[in-house]
């Protein structure tokens, strides 16, 4: 059984088309991304998915129900950009009063816990940093045991620290058998943790693969830079099948290519005995994918 | 415990950290009915006051401040901020409805007017001899009414402002003039018969007459009773009309 189904959705704000053409399907206990550029209509998807809003025309069903079903909320969570606490409450307040809405709560004690939140049960929602707010904005959505939870642009304004933290806390939600919908733009973010990716650009779907199948489609050009240990004819590697180009940067040298590239480069250098120093390789990543498939005509 | 009740005790415990609150609505009343009462004229009985000192209506006009202090300042803000910041929205994704977050505010205002209420008249009552009210059922029903027509407007003004401050800014614009005419000045008694009559049909002046109808035993004008009902209704009504949750 697919747990989100989404078919043809579309959404305007007045003249404003937010979302065209979208259309995914989300397997159970999938971590399932969206990514896109500014603007090309993510949050306006996952807030129709979350029923906040209705789409103009499409289907969209959650666990076998129409998105907007009151008895979904009970089911999904949803950590949803830039919503905040009032000031004055302390997050302990907030994790016990957001723990009564729900008829089968996590333990919130244990939530803070996975959270780091355990040091800031007194403090005010005021006064804390972004990042304690971002991680209170999760724990909130986690708190009603939901079998699909929701997270629009889950890590932006953590430290890298604690954007790994939250990370490992998604796999581990993931393990307890939680479907997730991750909304973000940290490509890294969705290399790590996305089983599968859409792309969304401009309100349609770009791309809907996995991480290692959108890197595929960008094509597979590898960068490898090194310093020689002694000059070399140039007509040594260009002849190589593999080899695509060859520059010179100062006393480096960088290759362009694809294949076995690294191999074949090393083998002719060995053979010459030319050591290669300070050697790096640089191949394909989600960014460039992503550049790849959502640059403007 | 229900969700509701919990929510509404929230309400108050987050309220009672804003020391602005507590002091405008339950501190402030209780001061303007000392100082005043320690005005040597404020003894004096008017004969358009029907027998009763100044000072007597000056009760029901100290509790009308709070009243209007929470209805056109205090709540639109709150919930204005409550929609701008999002809270309004995290509450849609949850099983609770945001409207129960509407309702405990309410109830918290409501609850606070009817506390600072105990305490403006028992502090009148003790120290400066403003009678016990002959009606008291017909004070409770005064101070509803009170509260019904203000905070109608009060969130009609949070459903109309795009933001807190700006909620603020309108509350604070209309707060003066309609505390006017309610007699915060000058009793509505001594004004001349135009503005009476001009007042008769703004709800903090309505509410006005009927506290103080309520302490002489007078039977409630129907014209201020519709009065306030109008503005619960019309007012209300626009409010669930034009209410934005986002």
């Amino acid at each position: 059984m697919t747990v989100i189904e989404v078919e043809n959705l579309a959404k305007r704000y007045g003249e404003t088309v937010a979302v065209r053409d979208v259309s995914f399907s989300v397997e159970p206990g999938e971590i399932f991304g969206i990514l896109g550029p500014n603007g090309a209509g993510k949050t306006t998807t996952v807030e129709c998915v979350a029923g906040l809003r209705t789409a103009d025309s499409g289907r969209i069903t959650v666990l076998g129900r129409p998105a907007g079903d009151p008895e979904l909320r009970a089911r999904i969570g949803v950590q949803l950009q830039e919503s905040e606490l009032q000031d004055k409450i302390t997050v302990r307040e907030a994790l016990e009063l957001y723990s009564s809405f729900y008829p089968n709560p996590a333990d919130w004690r244990e939530l803070a816990g996975d959270l780091g939140l355990t040091a800031k049960l007194r403090t005010r929602f005021g006064k804390l940093s972004g990042g304690q707010k971002q991680r209170l904005s999760i724990a909130l959505a986690l708190l009603g045991n939901p079998e699909v939870a929701i997270l629009d642009e889950l890590t932006t304004g953590l430290d890298p620290q604690a954007r790994r933290d939250t990370w490992d806390l998604i796999s581990g939600i993931r393990d307890r058998g939680v479907t997730l919908l991750l909304v973000t733009h940290f490509m890294e973010e969705a290399e790590r943790l996305c089983d599968r990716i859409v792309v969304i650009d401009k309100g349609a779907v770009a791309a809907l693969d996995t991480p290692a199948g959108l890197i595929n489609r960008a094509g597979d050009e590898q960068r490898i830079r090194f310093r020689p240990s002694q000059p070399f004819a140039d007509e040594l590697l260009t002849a190589l099948p593999e080899v695509r180009e060859l520059r010179h940067q100062g006393s480096r040298i960088e290759i362009i290519g694809s294949g076995n590239l690294l191999h074949a480069v090393i083998s002719v250098l060995a053979r010459d005995g030319i050591v290669a120093a300070e050697l790096t390789l640089e191949q394909t990543t989600l960014d460039d994918a992503f550049v790849h498939l959502t640059r403007g005509e | 415990m229900s969700v509701f009740t919990k929510l509404t005790l929230s309400e108050f415990k987050l309220t009672l950290r804003d020391p602005l609150y507590v002091f405008f609505t339950l501190l402030f009343p209780l001061l303007l009915i000392t100082i005043l009462g320690n005005v040597p004229t404020m003894q004096e009985t008017p004969p358009e006051l029907g027998g009763l000192r100044v000072i007597d209506v000056y009760a029901g006009a100290a509790l009308g401040l709070a009243i209007g202090i929470i209805g056109l300042q205090g709540m639109p803000a709150v919930l204005a901020t409550y929609r701008e910041r999002g809270i309004l929205r995290r509450f849609a994704t949850t099983p609770v409805r945001p409207t129960l977050l509407l309702a405990a505010q309410l109830t918290m205002n409501l609850a606070t007017v009817l506390v600072s209420a105990v305490l403006v008249y028992t502090v009148a009552h003790l120290a400066f001899d403003v009678p016990i009210p002959e009606a008291p059922f017909a004070l409770l029903l005064a101070i509803l009414l009170n509260c019904s027509g203000a905070f109608a407007i009060g969130l009609l003004l949070a459903a109309l402002a795009p933001s807190g401050k700006t909620a603020n800014a309108i509350g604070t614009f209309l707060f003066f003039p309609m505390m006017f005419f309610a007699g915060l000045w000058a009793p509505r008694d001594l004004m001349p018969e135009v503005l009476q009559r001009i007042g008769d049909f703004t709800p903090f002046a309505a509410g006005q007459d009927l506290m103080t109808g309520a302490l002489t035993g007078q039977s409630p004008e129907w014209l201020s009773i519709t009065v306030l009902m109008g503005y619960l209704l019309i007012c209300g009504a626009a409010a669930v009309k034009y209410f934005r949750w986002e």
